[in-house]
């Protein structure tokens, strides 16, 4: 059997997502749905198979039953393979320690032992909150090329944005001189992805001298890539220029979805080259009633359409009945909005119940936030729940 | 008590002559994004069934493609899943044995060894010429209840909403249920007990009557294996009251393809708890709807992007439907390209057609439009 593979991801699935409130209270982020029928995960996972990486360790920590679910075997990505596929990989305990992962870096060094199983000569590391369609082949080729220790994806941003991001100051040959972390006065304009392919010895090394200083936080973003810049390696940044997008907090998964909608949407989903894979739960057809009114919007096998929809996104299971209105929202999926409610600039998370003439989010625009209903959510008839307000089930 | 599914995938390939061209009926594409065979299969799947083996007879590459290794219901599995049962011929000049089989009992004949190689106590046969969700564990209780023999499952229906032919065996029972003959259609106006072709029987009682068919050179299932076992054979036939169509022409496809757009079908063949129909997965984006469409009371696959007005259509995966177009009456399949400003009434287009910008096209309820294949007009 051949078991060396040359590149190895590990893709971060571990965080909390607190910025996403009642999204990620039984959740982990990277399981948040997205675009109808997709989670975040598959844009990584996708990534990966249509960049002949196919084998990817998943390292979870928070709230994994969800996601463990979701990726089960890994047939719907095409990974479950003889040798390699996917991989769960939970904190386990140990002989001499258990601990949970404390950090990023921290949590790959945990799962050394499986990076080394497959003997790869680098690793991907991929993080579970970015929604984006990238070829990691090509910035695998440019790591070879430039014979770098590591290589980071870096986007341009609009400079009055930069403070948000971890800067890249770079050289002439795109080398990376100086990094950081949220700058209040940005250098550069080159952020961040939070991609990073690292030869696998060094990053073995590194990760292990990171383990064995007390003062570290095991942070790639704050330890590891710092300290190898003070220590002269070579670091590169591979410039990506497609979309790409952060969606950590209700703001920016609501508008990364909306990005979805239109004619020629930023990032297109219908990329029969590209295609972005799911796991599929046999839905039946979606059905559009007589009397219903669709208006730029995304809508998913199962829904059953009877009322009015207006520039949302709607995933599988959601039945608006005839006289309700949803507009400029996110409907996760199973979801009844029955007759007479109305729902605007709102997320709406799986299993909801909008009672008879509810009303839900800001009349007109998202300038007073964005209203959440966390999974599961009964509202009664009748109910009002303002802009910008979360509601949880408990 | 264990089940092993026998699915025909050609008999009735003749009564849709257009669709079945390039394919068997069992591929024939069906509601948006289903096949024929999807309904027989996932109703075996779902009454707990995990071998079926499919009988094929010629143009089975579109069957194969859809079926892959039944990992989409569930039937990749190490020991039963899905069996592709071709025609077996040997090279030796036999000539029962070199000819492909022409009715049901010889295609039960020509796959006599995966009969025998099952050790599953029954055998639940179908067809898929017929569109239900029938819970086939509960045909398989009331059989074994009864001590039945044989047990064929019907359907009561008035003959003038379908397209039967003598193929369909109409079956008279006593009140009791038990089967007195069998007969084949003729016009009627009355209401019938037509058999839905869903037959359960126990597998060495099925392995012996074949036997008995070969020695006698019989070729009838229902004329020579129930008709002549009627009175010596206890035979009984399950009543099935749930959602039935039948496809007997492009007219009667037609028709069931259109009845899906009524509440009854969600109800009674879509959303039954726990009895979900599946299907192979594509993975197409979710249906995508741009400024100026229209639809109204139609079935919209995944993977549509629509510009213009539908109604009382279905829409197969990626269906594209351009500006200023009205699409009315009509069944686009996969991957149909409809241009700007065209306009359809009762079309039924094959997959990968192609219909350019202005084109006005229409059919009537009685004789629907079709277009083949990877036509471009």
């Amino acid at each position: 059997m051949v078991k060396k593979k040359e590149c190895v991801a590990m893709l971060l699935a571990g965080g909390q997502g607190s910025r996403l409130y009642a999204l990620t209270t039984k959740t982990a982020k990277p399981a948040v749905s997205f675009g109808g029928k997709y989670r975040i995960i598959d844009f990584p996972l996708s990534n990966c198979v249509n960049s002949g990486v196919d084998t990817v360790g998943v390292l979870t920590q928070y709230q994994p039953l969800v996601l463990n679910e979701y990726i089960g075997n890994g047939l719907p990505w095409d990974l479950d393979r003889t040798w390699g596929g996917v991989k769960i990989l939970p904190p386990y305990q140990g002989n001499t320690r258990s601990d949970w992962y404390r950090g990023t870096a921290n949590a790959i060094y945990q799962n050394l032992e499986f990076i080394n199983r497959y003997d790869p000569d680098y690793v991907l590391i991929l993080s579970g909150d970015h929604i984006y369609k990238m070829d990691y082949s090509k910035m695998l080729a440019y790591h070879k090329e430039t014979g770098a220790d590591c290589t980071i994806a870096v986007l341009d941003v609009p400079i009055e944005e930069a403070s948000r991001f971890g800067i890249m100051s770079v050289d002439a040959s795109n080398r990376i001189t100086k990094f950081e972390e949220k700058p209040k006065n940005p250098e550069s304009t080159k952020a961040s992805m939070g991609i990073y392919i690292f030869s696998k010895d060094k990053l073995e090394q590194q990760l292990i001298a990171d383990e064995n200083n007390p003062d570290s936080s095991n942070d790639f973003g704050k330890n590891i890539i710092p300290a190898m810049l003070a220590a002269g390696d070579k670091m590169y940044a591979y410039e990506f220029d497609g979309y790409w997008k952060d969606v950590g907090t209700i703001s920016s998964l609501w508008e990364a979805n909306m990005d979805l909608l239109g004619a020629r949407p930023e990032l297109a989903l219908n990329d029969e080259d590209w295609r972005i894979f799911a796991r599929h739960y046999a839905a039946s057809p979606q059905y559009v009633g007589e009397d219903a009114k669709i208006e730029n919007s995304i809508i998913t096998e199962g829904c059953e359409i009877e009322g009015t929809v207006i520039n949302s996104v709607l995933g599988s299971g959601v039945h608006v009945c005839r006289g309700a209105i949803v507009r400029d929202s996110v409907l996760m999926g199973d979801t009844v909005v029955s007759e007479g409610a109305t729902v605007n600039y709102s997320i709406v998370d799986t299993e909801c119940k909008i009672g008879a003439g509810a009303c839900i989010g800001a009349a007109k625009g998202i300038a007073s936030g964005i209203a959440v209903l966390g999974r599961g959510v009964k509202l009664e008839s009748g109910a009002r729940i303002a802009a910008g307000e979360m509601v949880s089930a408990e | 008590m264990t089940v092993a599914g026998l699915i025909f995938s050609n008999i009735h390939d003749s009564a849709l002559p257009e669709l079945t061209r390039m394919r068997t009926i069992a591929s024939v594409p069906f509601g948006c994004k289903y096949r024929l065979i999807d309904f027989p299969l996932s109703n075996m799947v779902n009454s707990g069934i995990n071998k079926v083996g499919i009988v094929t007879h010629y143009n089975y590459q579109s069957l194969l493609d859809h079926i892959g290794t039944g990992k989409d219901w569930d039937l990749a599995r190490r020991s039963g899943g899905i069996k592709i049962l071709p025609p077996f011929i040997t090279a030796y000049d036999n000539a029962a044995a070199n000819k492909l089989y022409n009715t049901r009992l010889e295609a039960l004949l020509g796959v006599m060894n995966f009969i025998r190689r099952c050790n599953e106590d029954y055998i639940v046969m179908s067809d898929c010429d017929i569109i239900c969700n029938i819970d086939i564990a509960d045909v398989l209780d009331k059989h074994v209840a009864q001590g039945a023999d044989i047990t064929i499952a019907t359907k009561r229906i008035a003959p003038k909403s379908y397209s039967l032919s003598n193929e369909n065996e109409v079956i008279i029972t006593d009140s009791d249920g038990n089967i007195k003959d069998i007969t084949e259609y003729t016009a009627t106006e009355d209401e019938i007990d037509i058999s839905m072709n869903v037959i359960v029987i126990k597998r060495v009682l099925l392995e012996n009557l074949l036997l008995d068919a070969a020695a006698h050179g019989f070729n009838s299932f229902y004329r020579d294996i129930v008709g002549r076992n009627i009175g010596k054979l206890n035979i009984k036939v399950y009543r099935y009251d749930g959602y039935y169509s039948l496809v007997g022409s492009l007219e009667s496809y037609f028709h069931a393809s259109m009845k899906l757009l009524r509440p009854e079908a969600r109800a009674g063949l879509f959303s039954i708890s726990n009895r979900p129909v599946y299907t192979k997965v594509r993975n197409t984006p979710p249906a995508k709807y741009i400024d100026g469409s229209k639809v109204s009371n139609s079935l919209v696959a995944d993977g549509c992007v629509i510009e213009g007005r539908v109604e009382n259509s279905i829409l197969f995966r990626g269906v594209k439907v351009g500006r200023g177009t009205v699409v009315k009456n009509s069944i686009l399949m996969q991957d149909t390209y409809v241009g700007n400003d065209v306009k359809l009434n009762c079309v039924i287009s094959d997959k990968n057609v192609m219909i350019k910008d202005g084109r006005e096209l229409s059919g009537h309820e009685s004789m629907p439009f079709f277009l083949g294949k990877g036509v471009k007009i």
